[in-house]
C-alpha cells in the first residue's frame, strides 16, 4: 500500500471559460480503492478521464508507474476503464467483448479461452459465452464489462459511476461483488461516484471534490467522523452545521451555550464552523440538558425515528431510537468527542457550495 | 372498447387514402400487366423485359444507380462521420445545410444542371476564361451519375449519420481503452454498429435512381434510356399501358428484393429514422 503508482501533478484543466479542475494534485498508491467522490459538475470524471487517456489537462502531468504518460493515447495505457452504462459491444456476443483487448495483444486461442472462463467465473456469469449483450440484465452487463477490463490484467482499473443505473438492491451487492474482486485481483481501483453511502462501503481512501477542487483526503473513517470543512461535513451523510466561537482550547460557544470539545489549536473566541452529526446528538429531560429545546418534527425511519429539534434559534436533526413526540420540551447533549471543529472557509475558492439533492 | 372504435375511426382518413391512392392503382397496374389490348390474361408484358432493347435499358439503369449509390456511399461516410463526431448544435446546422437542396423542387434542381452543363453552360464558360479544356458531360451518362449523386446524396447521409450519432462515444472510447487504435476501432466497432444505417441509406438512393426518367431525360438527352425512360415513354408516347405496367413490375420485383435486404438488416428500424 505504500508505492505511488499514479501520481496527478498541478492538474489544470477547463472547457473553454468553465474551469474543471485548478491546478490538482493527488497520488495513488498501489493496490488501494481510492474513490473519488462529489456532487456532478466537481471534476471528478474529468480527473478520471485524464487518468484514462480521454482527456489531455492544459497543465500539469500524469505520472503513472514513474513514467510521464499526460499524451500517451488511451489504448497505450496500462490501465481499463469500466463505463458509465456498460459500453458493451452490442454487435458481439459475451466472448467476443470479453477477448476484445486480448485479440489485439495478438494472445492465443487458447489463453484467450482461458480467460474468458476465468473472467466469467470471477464475476458470476459462468457459461454466457455465447448470449448478446442486450439479452443481459443491467447488472450482468456491469459484470461483463467488469470481466471485458480484467482480462487485460490492467495495473488499474477505472470505475466511472458503474453502478449508477442499477437500482437499490442490485446496487449494494455489486459494492460486495466489486471489494471481493478488488481484493481477488490485488489491483489498484480508482472509482467515481456521487454516492457518499457507496464511497464509504468500499473504499480504502476518499477524496472528496467540489468545484475542481479536493476538500478533503481521508480514510472514509476521517472523512466521516473529522470533516474537514462544512462543504465535507455536509456532503457526508446528515449533519448539523452551525456557525460557533471558540472560546478557547477545549471549549466551544455554540448558539450562546457552552459545550466542551476535544480539539485544540484554534485560538480564543474565534469563529468556527462546528459539525455534529444527528445520531450523536443525546435528547435528555429539559433541565439535565446544554441546550433545551421543542421537538417541532418527527418521522419513522425504520432503524431510528429522525427529529427536528428548535433550539435556541436553530433546527437540531436528530437521529435517534427513542421517541419523543412533537411538542415535547428536550434537553440536548453532546459528548465533547462528538463535536468536530472545523475553520472558517478562508477564500471563495474553499467555500462550500450548495449541493443540489 | 369505446377507445379502440375511437382509433380505427381516426386511422379511417388514411386507410381511405391508402386505398385510393396505393391499392387500387396498385392493383390497376397488376391488372394492365397480366392482361393484353383485349383484356385476356398473358405473361407478355412481363417476359418483353428480355428483349435486347428493353434488357439494355434495365442494365443501364443499373449500372448507373449503382455507381451513384457507391459513389454516395463513398461521399456520404466520411461526411456523416466527421458531423456525428461534432459538438453541440453545429452538426445540426451543417446537416440542415445539406437537405437544404431538398427544399427546392427537384426538378428544378436536375433543370438547373442542365443549364449549368451545356456546351455554352456557365461551368464551361468558367472553364473557357480561364483557359481549360471545355467540360463535356451533358448528354453522358457522367451527367446522369452527377444528377443522380446531386439529387440524392441528402439521403444517404442522413441514415448514416443518425445511426452514427447514437453510437455510445463511450463504445467507442471503450474500444479504444482496450487497446484498439483509430482503425481498428473504426473496421471492428464504428462500422460495424453503422451497417443498418448503410443499408438503408443504400436503399435510399438505389430505388429512386433505378427508377429515375427524370433526370436522364433532362441530362442525358434522349440518347440514354434507363429502363424509367423506357416505362414512360409506354405510357405517355406509346400509350401502351400493358406493357408499361408490365415492365413497372419487372422493376417492382427488384426494388422488393432491395426492401428485403434492408428489413434483414436494419431490424430496429434505426436507419430509417429521418
Amino acid at each position: 500500500m505504500s508505492n505511488r503508482l499514479i501520481n496527478l501533478e498541478n492538474i489544470t484543466k477547463s472547457y473553454g471559460s468553465q474551469m474543471v479542475l485548478d491546478d490538482m494534485n493527488l497520488y495513488i498508491r498501489e493496490n488501494e480503492f481510492l474513490t473519488l467522490l462529489g456532487p456532478s459538475g466537481c471534476g471528478k470524471t474529468t480527473t478520471l478521464r485524464i487518468i484514462g487517456g480521454f482527456e489531455t489537462p492544459d497543465k500539469g502531468r500524469v505520472i503513472f508507474d514513474g513514467a510521464d504518460i499526460t499524451n500517451l493515447p488511451p489504448h497505450k495505457r496500462q490501465l481499463n476503464t469500466v463505463f458509465q452504462k456498460y459500453a458493451l459491444f452490442t454487435h458481439m456476443n459475451i466472448a467476443e467483448n470479453i477477448a476484445f483487448g486480448l485479440k489485439i495483444k495478438g494472445k492465443s486461442k487458447a489463453y484467450i479461452d482461458d480467460k474468458i472462463k476465468y473472467a466469467l467465473k470471477l464475476v458470476n456469469l459462468d457459461g454466457y459465452e455465447k448470449r448478446m449483450p442486450d439479452s443481459l440484465s443491467g447488472g450482468q452487463q456491469q459484470r461483463i464489462a467488469i470481466a471485458r477490463a480484467i482480462v487485460n490484467e490492467p495495473k488499474v482499473l477505472l470505475l466511472d459511476e458503474p453502478l449508477g443505473a442499477l437500482d437499490l438492491k442490485l446496487r449494494q451487492d455489486m459494492q460486495y461483488e466489486l471489494i471481493r474482486l478488488k481484493n481477488e485481483l490485488g489491483i489498484t481501483f480508482i472509482y467515481v461516484t456521487h454516492d457518499q453511502e457507496e464511497a464509504l462501503t468500499m473504499s480504502d481512501t476518499i477524496v472528496v471534490m467540489n468545484q475542481g477542487y479536493i476538500q478533503q483526503i481521508g480514510t472514509p473513517e476521517m472523512i466521516y467522523n473529522e470533516p474537514e470543512n462544512a462543504f465535507v461535513a455536509d456532503f457526508i451523510g446528515d449533519s448539523n452545521i452551525i456557525g460557533s466561537t471558540m472560546i478557547q482550547d477545549e471549549l466551544v460557544e455554540i448558539l450562546g451555550a457552552r459545550f466542551a470539545c476535544v480539539d485544540k489549536g484554534f485560538g480564543n473566541n474565534k469563529p468556527v464552523d462546528v459539525v455534529i452529526r444527528p445520531e450523536d446528538v443525546e435528547l435528555v429531560k429539559p433541565e439535565e440538558g446544554t441546550i433545551k429545546g421543542v421537538v417541532s418534527h418527527l418521522i419513522f425511519k425504520g432503524v431510528h425515528y429522525e427529529m427536528e429539534v428548535m433550539a435556541n434559534g436553530f433546527e437540531w436533526l436528530v437521529h435517534s431510537t427513542s421517541l419523543f413526540p412533537v411538542g415535547t420540551e428536550v434537553g440536548i447533549k453532546v459528548d465533547p468527542f462528538n463535536i468536530q471543529i472545523m475553520n472558517k472557509p478562508e477564500s471563495e475558492d474553499e467555500e462550500a457550495a450548495p449541493i443540489e439533492e | 372498447m369505446k377507445n379502440k372504435k375511437l382509433n380505427s375511426l381516426m386511422a379511417s382518413p388514411y386507410l381511405i387514402w391508402s386505398i385510393a391512392f396505393i391499392i387500387i392503382p396498385l392493383l390497376m397496374v397488376f391488372y394492365y400487366g397480366l392482361t393484353d389490348k383485349d383484356g385476356s390474361f398473358t405473361f407478355e408484358n412481363i417476359t418483353a423485359i428480355t428483349t435486347p432493347e428493353h434488357m439494355k435499358a434495365l442494365g443501364i439503369a443499373l449500372l448507373l444507380s449503382l455507381i451513384s449509390t457507391v459513389i454516395c456511399l463513398l461521399l456520404a461516410y466520411p461526411l456523416a462521420m466527421i458531423l456525428a463526431n461534432m459538438n453541440g448544435n453545429k452538426d445540426r446546422f451543417i446537416v440542415l445545410i445539406f437537405i437544404l437542396p431538398m427544399w427546392m423542387n427537384f426538378l428544378l434542381r436536375t433543370l438547373a444542371w442542365q443549364t449549368l452543363l451545356e456546351r455554352s453552360g456557365v461551368i464551361n464558360q468558367v472553364l473557357e476564361f480561364l483557359h481549360l479544356p471545355a467540360l463535356e458531360i451533358i448528354n453522358t451518362p457522367y451527367a446522369i451519375i452527377l444528377g443522380m449523386v446531386y439529387n440524392f446524396l441528402p439521403f444517404m447521409i442522413l441514415p448514416i449519420y443518425n445511426v452514427l450519432n447514437k453510437i455510445d462515444r463511450n463504445v467507442i472510447n471503450a474500444a479504444k481503452d482496450l487497446g484498439a487504435n483509430n482503425v481498428r476501432t473504426f473496421l471492428s466497432i464504428t462500422l460495424p454498429l453503422s451497417v443498418p444505417g448503410i443499408i438503408s441509406g443504400i436503399t435510399m438512393v438505389f430505388v429512386p435512381a433505378l427508377t429515375t426518367f427524370i433526370i436522364s431525360n433532362l441530362l442525358g438527352g434522349s440518347k440514354i434510356l434507363l429502363i424509367g425512360n423506357v416505362i414512360e415513354q409506354e405510357f405517355l408516347q406509346t400509350s401502351n399501358w400493358h406493357l408499361g405496367s408490365g415492365l413497372s413490375m419487372v422493376l417492382m420485383l427488384f426494388i422488393i428484393i432491395s426492401m428485403i435486404i434492408t428489413a434483414i438488416f436494419d431490424k430496429d428500424g434505426e436507419g430509417s429514422a429521418l
